[in-house]
């Protein structure tokens, strides 16, 4: 009872117009791969995320963690532009790849969305054969310029996403009809097949069964050696299992980063423990 | 509510549900077997020996050697026939002038026109101009009725002047009772059959042959290809503009004042009636863009593709609207630029969906009649080449339907060829419906799997 008044009351206190509350935690990572600064993002009228600053590290998974409606997948959608193209949304702030801010005007957003790939909350294959599914941004990307390049990024793509063994006789048929889990490594095998360097992953299993997931989390494990990766996640467990460092979300703010067992362990912020010890969420 | 009314309302709506589907199917069996039975008839009937006749001279159909040895056979009967009449003549050359040779006369010339109606023109008569008054009957459903009228006179009774007339036959034969024409009728009853060899005939040049003599004898080509031309041609102008139209409203167009009167505007032009776009298309394609000269095919597609265009905008609009957001994302998420998710992605998953509803506007297009009568028909055409559509009218099957129910001279003697003519439309826009159906289940195996 005390809980949930004090929820009430939180609540009431934050949706009222507010400035951002600050950040716990250490923003800053060496080498950076994506620096955010400053991050505002509105829908019409309605601010969604407050004047958010991250780094993401080379080669880390970034997991990011928070009550529904927070932002975090809003933040996420920005960091490859995908925000663009919902009409009433704005963004403002800078968020630098790889040293050049990718809000700046003359970004063009095509080849960055190669760069920064992005995989879904629902497996969403096209509706085309596993084999198209996998080479089709590769060709259109001018990556791949004979069958037999196309056939190599095909397997090696597949392979990294744990899917070449169960689908290596069958590459022909539909993407649709796999099962979940493998439509989901599909779409991993079709993001990483134009060599991004950085994958977005928006609650990637939350539709899938937890052997299908065990299998994803393994993979993102592997993944990390090559690619930066940021998952948002409604698992505290799949958080502490897959990423190295976590950043908790409220209500459009950035409330607390730090490295994962830090977050998990001892979390600095009130909502941080709340949220994780399960009070609210 | 408790569960005892609850079940009852259920299965009240379940009936009147079902009463309603059974109703519609009543309606649908009393309009198609009628069609069907008839129609069917244009293709498959008795044909006689003139048919067979007149398939060889028209179009080199038939084996010579049978028919000349079946002329020969026929020709054995009639000219017993004939020589009945030759000998009623001469003792007619005989008689007195007067009210009795008169009235024998004026018989007597019924007789002559019935039996040319029969066994084609008489030794005697002038060369026939008209190719319907060169052949006999050629069905043999005709012929029965022709002998029937030669049996009996047809007189009407009106000595009850409070009711109706009332018909009754009278038989020829007591009219020219004591010549020697009396024997004719007998010999005719008794010897039609061989006279005019009835054969079961499958007449698949119906469906494939032009027709003669403004539909007497032939088939309905020209009327079929007429229609198919000013369909697919329709379709190449709908059907592209259409399309493009729906991308633009779904994947371009702002929601703005703009784009909401585009849209109702679209919705409108959906229910105008269809003889507004047959005027539209006189006055605009013909009149003012001066397409033609005068009616064209080309006139009657446009006219009939911009009657059409507002469905396959709002088929196309709805399918593309049911392509899930997820594959839209996942492309730009891949980096793909939009035009080629578009194209790549939307596009092909949509295609069902847009498909069907051009197949079902391509139905349209060959049914309707209005659109067509001030920009493309005309009732009786000869078949028309490929390069001709820029400048010549051509027949069609709904134009040419109505014209043979109701303005054609000889509508009664020809409803099979009218029947036979329903049938073909309709059999062409279920087809089409049918590979809308099957193509649509087609595509979207392949795209689910």
């Amino acid at each position: 009872m005390q809980d949930v008044l004090k929820k009430k009351s939180m609540e009431k206190r934050i949706l009222a117009p507010r400035d951002s509350r600050e950040t716990i935690g250490n923003i800053n990572v060496p080498n950076p791969r994506m620096v955010c600064r400053n991050v505002n993002v509105y829908y019409d009228d309605k601010q969604a995320i407050r004047n958010v600053s991250i780094d993401i590290g080379s080669n880390e998974v970034l997991a990011m963690i928070g009550p529904s409606g927070c932002g975090k997948s809003t933040f996420l959608r920005c960091l490859n532009r995908m925000n663009d193209t919902i009409e009433s949304c704005r963004v403002n702030g800078q968020i630098f790849f790889d040293g050049s801010n990718i809000y700046d005007p003359s970004v063009d957003v095509v080849p960055l969305r190669a760069q920064i790939g992005m995989v879904f909350q629902k497996p969403n294959p096209f509706p085309k054969s596993i084999y198209e599914n996998v080479s089709w941004a590769p060709i259109i990307h001018g990556l791949v310029e004979t069958k037999a390049d196309a056939d190599e990024i095909v397997e090696t793509s597949l392979h990294k996403a744990g899917l070449w063994d169960e689908v290596k006789d069958r590459l022909g048929q539909p993407g649709t009809g796999l099962s979940g889990g493998q439509q989901q490594r599909l779409c991993i095998a079709r993001a990483i097949a134009v060599s991004p360097e950085v994958i977005l992953m928006d609650e990637p299993c939350s539709a899938l069964d937890p052997i299908a997931t065990a299998k994803i989390e393994d993979l993102i494990d592997e993944l990390r050696e090559q690619y930066t990766i940021v998952i948002v996640t409604h698992s505290m467990q799949q958080a502490s299992r897959v990423s190295q460092r976590t950043a908790f979300f409220h209500l459009g703010d950035l409330i607390e980063v730090g490295s994962t067992g830090t977050v998990f362990t001892k979390p600095s912020h009130q909502l941080t423990e709340d949220y994780i010890t399960g009070r609210y969420g | 509510m408790d569960l005892g009314t609850r079940k009852i309302l259920d299965r009240s709506f379940t009936a009147v549900g079902v009463t309603s589907i059974l109703l519609m199917a009543m309606a649908l069996l009393v309009v198609i077997v009628p069609i069907f039975s008839n129609g069917i008839g244009a293709i498959f009937f008795k044909g006689t020996i003139e048919h067979r006749k007149l398939q060889y001279n028209e179009f080199r159909k038939g084996n010579p050697d049978v028919l000349q040895q079946q002329i020969t056979e026929t020709d054995s009967y009639r000219n017993n026939a004939f020589s009945i009449v030759e000998a009623f003549e001469a003792e007619m050359e005989g008689m007195e002038p007067g009210e009795k040779k008169k009235e024998y006369a004026s018989q007597y010339t019924s007789v002559r026109k019935i039996l040319a109606h029969l066994l084609g023109p008489l030794p005697g008569d002038m060369e026939p101009i008209l190719l319907r008054y060169q052949y006999g009957a050629t069905r043999w459903e005709k012929a029965e009725e022709a002998l029937h009228e030669l049996m009996f006179v047809t007189k009407w009774d009106y000595s009850d002047p409070t009711k109706m007339a009332t018909q009754y036959f009278v038989p020829r034969a007591d009219e020219f009772a004591g010549t020697a024409l009396a024997d004719l009728f007998p010999y005719m009853e008794n010897n039609l059959e061989k006279m005019l060899l009835p054969e079961q005939t499958f007449y698949w040049g119906f469906i494939t042959e032009r027709s003669l003599d403004a539909h007497i004898f032939g088939g309905i080509w020209a009327e079929i290809q007429g229609t198919f031309f000013l369909a697919v041609g329709a379709m190449l102008f709908a059907f592209p503009l259409g399309v493009i139209a729906a991308i633009y409203f779904t994947e371009y167009a702002k929601d703005n004042f703009f784009t909401s009167i585009l849209r109702s505007a679209n919705s409108t032009l959906a229910g105008v009636p269809s003889i507004v776009f047959g005027l539209f298309g006189l006055a605009f394609f013909i009149n003012t863009m001066k397409v033609s000269e005068s009616k064209s095919v080309l006139a009657g597609s446009l006219t009939l593709a911009i009657m059409i265009l507002p469905t396959i905008i709002r088929a196309a609009e709805e399918a593309i609207l049911a392509v899930p957001k997820t594959y839209k994302e996942a492309s730009l998420g891949l980096g793909s630029t939009k035009w080629r998710t578009i194209v790549t992605v939307i596009l092909p998953a949509a295609l069902p969906g847009i498909i069907t509803g051009g197949i079902i506007s391509l139905g349209r297009a060959a049914g309707e009649t209005a659109p067509i009568i001030f920009t493309a028909a005309v009732s009786v055409g000869a078949t028309i080449g490929l390069a001709d559509v820029f400048n010549s009218p051509t027949p069609a099957l709904s134009w040419n339907i109505y014209n043979l129910a109701s303005e054609h001279e000889a509508a009664n003697e020809i409803r099979h060829v009218q029947y036979g003519m329903v049938l073909a439309l309709i059999s062409i826009v279920l087809l089409l419906n049918l590979s809308a159906i099957l193509l649509r289940a087609r595509i979207s195996q392949k795209l689910k799997g």
